[in-house]
């Protein structure tokens, strides 16, 4: 497993982005912090509305004006700190060091252009190539992502693809520049499963080829276990557990996680029922002191409802917020 | 199915039907449309080489001459005179070039500004959006005539009056459609992705949000052109668009309007003219319509 202990690509440091709403302030991301090395893959897993999405958005300054705003904290991306940028220098990490690719191939394309415009335009603005080598570039990012006879792909538009065909596209200009870090905010979700395996396949021969950086977001854990070296399970804007794959599926530390994991239908385990996590997500905008996850915690201590337990070391690289790892 | 001679049976598939009329419709060419707009337009540009008497030429002895197939009416003059003598064919064709410079002029301005307003107000939202949609509500609530009319008494009539007072209201519809459009785009993913790959609002707009928004644009300003011919006309018929004796349909129209019981052509055949043009235009702007919807498209 590659470590990115020394110098990481991209290190968030006790990020906060707060939503004003008519219900009052949502922390939609609630002091998060991790790491991504150098061809290391993290996964953000959590439910919906668990703030992954937008802890993705905030890294690059996109969230949802003017109601999102980014209250806090640091991102840096191999040592510079993004979130004191001006908004043009800001442009000129958008793509060149940070892509992105989101969750729907169907409308991540622009309808009225050309398959070869879009890329050509994305090589054109990283490289500054014209005519002839422009072209080439671009079928050569086409035949990076595998798609057949890229020449004559170039020609298509839109809608004259399937799906994965279009991510595919998509994942090819995400990769112009090349970037240093790749967030993939659940690429697969509306792929069927044999091409979801594909693409999944595509996007780790990619993030070896360049060595990429990649934050995966997803909530189906199975993706997590193939792509991920390291998890961080988010809850109500917060990360409640974050360690190497293999140790948070076989010694979960945070009972949500191990709720999450135990949730997970399995082929041959005897149950008649899934394991469902009892209660509703709560209400950001009134959380309650004490850790979110409480109210629907098996476990949950009188000490767990007055105070928000702190992050706690249970192993190597493995951390959780819980009272029940406290030493 | 049916049964083959060595005993295997066969599906025959029943012959598909062709789509129907209503479905092809779209597709058609729109023959009457583009024949009378190419018409006009080429009598306008090549009037002076028509060899046709001067429009402005008045003859007192030839007033009110019926049109050719009337008792009295003679190939001089085909569509007869009006109330000088001048003659009605020439002063019509004449007459296209103000009607059709004046639809086409102030709806490109119209349009090129209020696309503009629209592309603004729908990418930046917030106080930017309700600025300039007020401003547009405020627009579109003031009524061209009265514009034209006080610009008439106050600078006078000219044509460029005439498309300044039309251009500077007809804009705000440019603006509210092109917003309402907008917003549905950028709820998109390809906007997104845009800015994901550092494209700055510049960008946005020109090459995404824009190239998305020119279908509904050409078939406004198709639908619109027609409607400014008109406006323009009703100005001149009211005496606070194109100032004589340049010939303007909607001033004819009013000149004869006087003797429309005993000399009906001098008034007619302007209004003729205004309604074949603009039944033109608007039955182009329903094919453009139908044809550049995509969702038509695969019929």
């Amino acid at each position: 497993m590659p470590l990115s202990t020394e110098r990481p690509v991209v290190a968030v440091r006790d990020l906060r982005t707060h939503i004003v709403t008519r219900w009052g302030t949502i922390r939609a991301v609630d002091g998060v912090s991790f790491e991504v090395g150098e061809g290391e893959t993290l996964g953000l897993v959590g439910e919906s509305g668990s703030g992954k999405s937008m802890t993705c958005l905030s890294l690059i300054r996109l969230v949802p004006r003017p109601a999102a705003r980014i209250v806090g904290g640091e991102v840096r991306l191999d040592g510079d700190d993004l979130l004191v940028l001006r908004e043009e220098e800001m442009q000129q990490i958008r793509g060149r060091k940070v892509a992105m690719i989101l969750q729907d191939p169907m409308s991540s394309l622009n309808p009225v252009f050309s398959i070869g415009m879009q890329v050509r335009e994305a090589a054109a603005m990283y490289h500054h190539l014209r005519g002839r080598p422009l072209l080439e570039r671009a079928a050569s990012l086409l035949a990076a992502v595998r798609i057949p006879s890229p020449e004559a792909r170039l020609r298509a538009f839109p809608h004259q693809l399937s799906g994965g065909m279009r991510q595919r596209v998509v994942g090819a200009m995400a990769i112009a520049a090349p970037p240093r870090l790749l967030i993939a905010d659940e690429p697969t979700t509306s792929l069927d499963l044999t091409i979801q395996a594909q693409y999944l396949g595509l996007l780790k021969d990619l993030q070896r080829a360049h060595r990429l950086a990649m934050i995966f977001v997803t909530h189906n854990l199975g993706i997590v276990a193939r792509m991920c070296d390291r998890v961080a399970v988010m809850y109500a804007g917060r990360i409640v557990e974050m360690g190497p794959v293999r140790r948070i599926f076989r010694e979960p530390a945070h009972p949500y996680t191990r709720a999450l994991l135990a949730s997970i239908p399995r082929l041959g385990a005897r149950h008649d029922r899934l394991t469902a996590i009892e209660g509703q997500p709560p209400d950001l905008a009134n959380l309650a002191a004490g850790c979110a996850f409480a109210p629907r915690c098996p476990d949950a201590m009188d000490r767990c409802r007055v105070e928000a337990p702190p992050d706690h070391a249970v192993g190597e690289r493995h951390v959780t917020r819980c009272w029940l790892s406290a030493p | 199915m049916a049964a083959e001679p060595g005993g295997r049976t066969v599906l025959v598939l029943p012959d598909v039907a062709a789509p129907p009329a209503a479905a092809r419709r779209g597709r058609r060419w729109p023959a009457f449309s583009i024949g009378v707009i190419a018409g006009f337009v080429l009598l306008a540009v090549f009037a002076p080489l028509l060899g046709l008497p001067d429009p402005q030429s008045q003859s007192l002895r030839n007033r009110f001459k019926p049109p050719v197939w009337e008792e009295s009416g003679t190939w001089q003059h085909p569509l007869g005179t009006d109330r000088l003598g001048r003659d009605l064919l020439s002063r019509i064709v004449w007459g296209a070039r103000v009607s059709l410079a004046a639809g086409v002029v102030t709806v490109l301005v119209a349009s090129a500004f209020g696309a503009i307003v629209g592309l603004v107000a729908g990418y930046y939202r917030g106080r930017v959006d309700a600025t300039l949609m007020r401003v547009t509500d405020a627009t579109m609530s003031f009524p061209v005539i009265l514009l034209a009319l006080i610009l008439a008494v106050t600078v006078g009539p000219s044509f460029a009056n005439v498309v300044f007072a039309i251009a500077v209201i007809l804009w705000a519809r440019y603006a509210r459609v092109i917003r309402g459009q907008v917003l549905t785009l950028m709820e998109l993913d390809f906007i997104a992705q845009a800015r994901i790959a550092g494209a700055g609002a510049w960008r946005v707009i020109t090459r995404h949000l824009f190239p998305n928004t020119l279908n509904t644009l050409v078939v406004l300003v198709t639908l619109q052109i027609g409607y400014v011919i008109i406006v323009e006309a009703s100005l001149s018929f009211l005496g606070a668009g194109i100032p004589p004796p340049t010939p303007a349909w909607g001033s004819m129209i009013a000149e004869g309007r006087e003797f429309v019981t005993s000399a009906w052509w001098a008034s007619f055949f302007p209004g003729l003219a205004i309604l074949l043009v603009v039944l033109a235009f608007n039955l182009l702007g329903d094919w453009l319509r139908d044809t550049l919807d995509p969702k038509l498209r695969q019929l």
